[in-house]
């Protein structure tokens, strides 16, 4: 069986302005959006705080739940349904004093059972002191720099430094892209975000590294070929792996994301915007760089080099 | 079957042979994380500088009666942040810094200023952090004993960084009394009441020097409210302490009310018998973690060495003071810095949904390659199947621990897995399409996906460690299960799949592969 024809002669190159209006206009809206929101909106392993899950044994109106918790008059807290309707996430934001996030959990519950008795169980209870929340932050910008130094470097080594820049490139795109959609969706951060964001890094990278294969291999193969044209057969003779991969990618993630359950909803979330922008940016914009890096230092090469300017025009011509 | 191929079928049958031996049963050998089986993840800080500030009053007292002893008089001797400043006539400033340098090598001299009679102490930097590790070694030790007896399977309790506390409890259900039992510092005092002073006249004007204003909580019998609080006047010299303790258990008074018991050690029952009989007829106080749980009259002199701790308290709450008293007090208060609880029901429910997800994307995943890639999609779901089959068994045999985001971690793992296999396959049918017979067709199809399989899982593979050395809990278990993953379908894609095809290919003449 084949989905993709056998001489796919895509001009993918060819499509480079289109597609880079296209991520500069979706990179522009994350923006936008993280601006409008006033930066990523971090959740209590981030920011301090407490969540707590209930489950109520029956369903109780949600209006209810919240005019008993403001009565606490435990600081700004939010409520909302989770998964079905007698589920709530209570979200309550770091006390004043960082030291009261127990005694807030507990006056929930404690308030609750006042009213509700034994009709409602506490299914889970996070609480992230200020301090740890500062510290898991740092971290998790951390483990993004450090990952994306160590690719870099690997594939500086393994390739060259033009591919090693494109793929970061691609990378910084993906992530800043997935960001946005969480923004957009105002969607919180959580640690278990940043893992996603590290995966859809690792799978990004994954789908562009098999098309720079291929490109090194045909720079080797078909020496004296125009770059672009060169680029072009690599990434169409790679294209049905590409689809395939991605589509077999996206059934098991989307079924965690239909299937999993709540908890693990904005991971899976994450993960399928990420496979979707990762494997356009592995196509769209990590292999035009690479056009771009080489028609970039061959313009600053030329005029010391005159042998090199008929090739120089021709490209400038495209 | 040429020799090379059997022996790489041995090699994958020992494979599969040892990751069953080690996972199986699987319930057993796969360790399930807090999020999936429920239980309490907590973090806590010790404020050790607490315990140097506690030692340093203690030595403040110590001093006192020294250079009482030594007959120097001073005028002043207290402690101000983490220092001792004594105040004293300048003529004897040189004998007492000499005294207290020949007695006290712990303490330092920090400053002098003999025109006002004033020198301050601070501990060496040394005797300082001794104090400091200390204090942070025995709250663990007392941690250890409390959640010993209150009995959790399988707790960690360790020390992370310079003073914090990891506590993992599995399969906890009551939340709060974990936390009452773990955060209480638990510093049991008697101290005698200062009756010279009158407390609601203390309120409006402070305590007099030397004593201190403490509360007793009143609670409803029915409904354990508390309804309001006692003032007392408690003088600060603490007379016994919990450290002098041998025993404390529940036992229920003649009004069916619980109480904790307590015995004291030889020393102890001493200092008792010796404070009850110079104080017949007034108040002690008993003080814990500075509330007042009673303040009977001492009517005679008590010399069994034990006495009682009433409060109103559920049967529960007694059972745990009692273990507190018995593990010990901490030396410095803790502070809670992170807590993740989650309920057995929810564990469930998440592992159940997770393996749903892992069953349904598995399936779909198999029968898709298996209609794509006919022959190809048999050797590659194999290879999935054997894929998670390395999966458990690396789980198990490394202990490592499956959380909700590992499991995800799987799922992904499939995908990845599947890709090495498709980057082959495609390989080989262009292979062929290039017009090079079967055999040649499979071994360049390999030989040229190899080197693309290495790169692009070597970079995922990057992408995993940093997560696994920067991620914590539940993080770092999608780490584990994906750099395992990575590894195995490495091990699937490249060595398995292409022994299968030899395998097919081995004793017969193929003119056509069906991929």
């Amino acid at each position: 069986m084949r989905i993709i024809a056998k001489d796919t002669g895509i001009n993918f190159l060819g499509q480079r302005r289109v597609c880079a209006m296209i991520s500069a206009a979706l990179i522009m809206i994350s923006v936008a959006s993280l601006i409008l929101h006033g930066g990523p909106n971090y959740g209590i392993d981030f920011r301090g705080g407490a969540l707590i899950q209930l489950k109520f044994i029956k369903a109780a109106p949600l209006s209810e739940v919240r005019k008993i918790i403001s009565r606490l008059k435990i600081g700004d807290f939010s409520i909302q349904e989770f998964g079905a309707p007698e589920e709530f996430l209570v979200r309550v934001q770091q006390a004043p004093s960082g030291k009261d996030e127990d005694t807030q959990a507990q006056r929930v519950e404690a308030a609750l059972s006042e009213v509700y008795g034994k009709n409602f169980i506490v299914e889970r209870v996070e609480m992230v002191g200020p301090k740890v929340g500062a510290d898991l932050r740092e971290k998790a910008f951390l483990a993004l720099f450090y990952s994306l130094v160590g690719i870099l470097i690997y594939i500086t080594l393994r390739f060259e430094l033009r591919f090693g820049v494109a793929a970061i490139v691609a990378l910084g795109h993906d992530t800043m892209i997935t960001v946005g959609a969480f923004s957009l969706m105002d969607k919180e951060f959580t640690l278990t975000v940043i893992a996603a964001l590290l995966t859809v890094i690792g799978y990004s990278l994954n789908d562009t590294i098999v098309i720079f294969d291929r490109i090194r291999e045909n720079l080797r193969l078909k020496r004296g070929q125009q770059l672009e044209v060169i680029l072009n057969t690599s990434i169409n003779q790679t294209l049905s792996r590409t689809i395939l991969t991605s589509g077999t990618t996206l059934v098991v993630v989307l079924s965690i994301f239909v299937l999993g359950g709540e908890v693990i909803h904005d991971f899976a979330f994450a993960l399928l915007v990420g496979i979707v922008i990762g494997t356009y940016s592995s196509i769209f914009v990590a292999s035009p760089i690479i056009l771009l890096w080489s028609d970039w230092s061959k313009r600053k090469i030329a005029p010391k080099a005159p042998s090199s300017k008929k090739s120089s025009k021709k490209k400038s011509k495209i | 079957m040429n020799k090379q191929t059997l022996w790489r079928l041995l090699v994958i049958a020992a494979v599969v042979l040892i990751c069953v031996i080690s996972a199986t049963p699987l319930n057993e050998k796969i360790h399930l994380g807090l999020d999936l089986q429920g239980g309490m993840h907590l973090i806590y800080e010790v404020d050790a500088d607490k315990a140097v500030i506690s030692s340093l009053d203690n030595l403040t007292e110590d001093l006192k009666k020294f250079l009482k002893n030594k007959k120097i008089g001073v005028s002043l001797i207290s402690r101000e942040a983490e220092n001792i400043v004594v105040r004293l006539n300048g003529a004897v400033a040189q004998k007492a810094m000499d005294a207290i340098d020949d007695d006290y090598p712990i303490l330092e001299l920090t400053s002098q200023d003999l025109s006002r009679g004033e020198i301050t102490y601070a501990y060496t930097p040394d005797h300082r952090s001794t104090i400091y590790k200390n204090a942070i070694s025995q709250a663990l030790e007392t941690l250890r004993n409390r959640i010993d007896q209150f009995g959790v399977s399988e707790p960690t309790i360790q020390k992370e960084g310079e003073n914090r506390i990891l506590i993992q409890l599995p399969g906890i259900k009551d939340r709060k009394r974990a936390i009452n039992l773990i955060g209480k510092t638990a510093r049991l005092e008697f101290r005698m009441l200062d009756e010279d002073s009158d407390p609601s006249a203390a309120i409006r004007k402070g305590a007099p020097p030397g004593a201190q204003l403490l509360y007793e909580k009143q609670f409803d019998p029915v409904t354990k409210k508390v309804t309001g609080k006692i003032p007392y006047l408690v003088k600060k010299k603490v007379e016994l302490t919990g450290g002098m303790l041998s025993n404390a258990e529940v036992r229920i008074s003649q009004m069916n009310m619980p109480y904790v018991s307590i015995d004291f050690n030889k020393e102890g029952s001493r200092i008792f018998a010796r404070l009850t009989t110079e104080n017949v007829g007034k108040r002690m106080a008993i003080v814990l973690d500075d509330s007042v749980y009673s303040a009977p009259v001492i009517r005679e002199r008590i010399t069994g060495g034990s006495a009682m701790i009433e409060g109103s308290f559920s049967h529960e709450e007694a059972r745990d003071l009692a273990i507190v008293l018995r593990a010990g007090s901490l030396p410095a208060p803790l502070i809670k810095l992170e807590e993740r609880s989650v309920g057995p029901s929810l564990g469930h429910d998440s592992i159940k949904r997770g393996i749903n997800s892992i069953i349904i994307g598995g399936i779909v995943v198999l029968v898709f390659m298996l209609v794509y890639y006919r022959l190809g999609g048999v050797i590659a779901d194999i290879a999935l199947g054997l894929n998670i089959v390395i999966l458990a068994g690396a789980l198990a045999y490394f202990g490592a621990t499956l959380t909700l985001p590992g499991i995800a971690g799987i799922i992904l793992t499939i995908g990845m897995a599947v890709d090495a296999n498709v980057l082959v396959f495609e390989r080989i049918r262009e292979e062929i399409r290039n017009g090079k017979t079967i055999r040649s067709a499979v071994d360049s199809g390999f030989g040229k996906a190899f080197l693309t399989i290495i790169d692009a899982n070597v970079t995922t593979l990057i992408a995993a460690l940093v997560l696994f050395q920067f991620g914590t809990g539940p993080v770092k278990g999608f780490a584990i299960t994906l750099t395992i993953g990575i590894v195995a379908s490495l091990f699937t894609a490249i060595f398995v799949s292409r022994t299968l095809f030899s395998w097919y290919l081995g004793g017969r003449r193929v003119t056509e592969l069906n991929i």
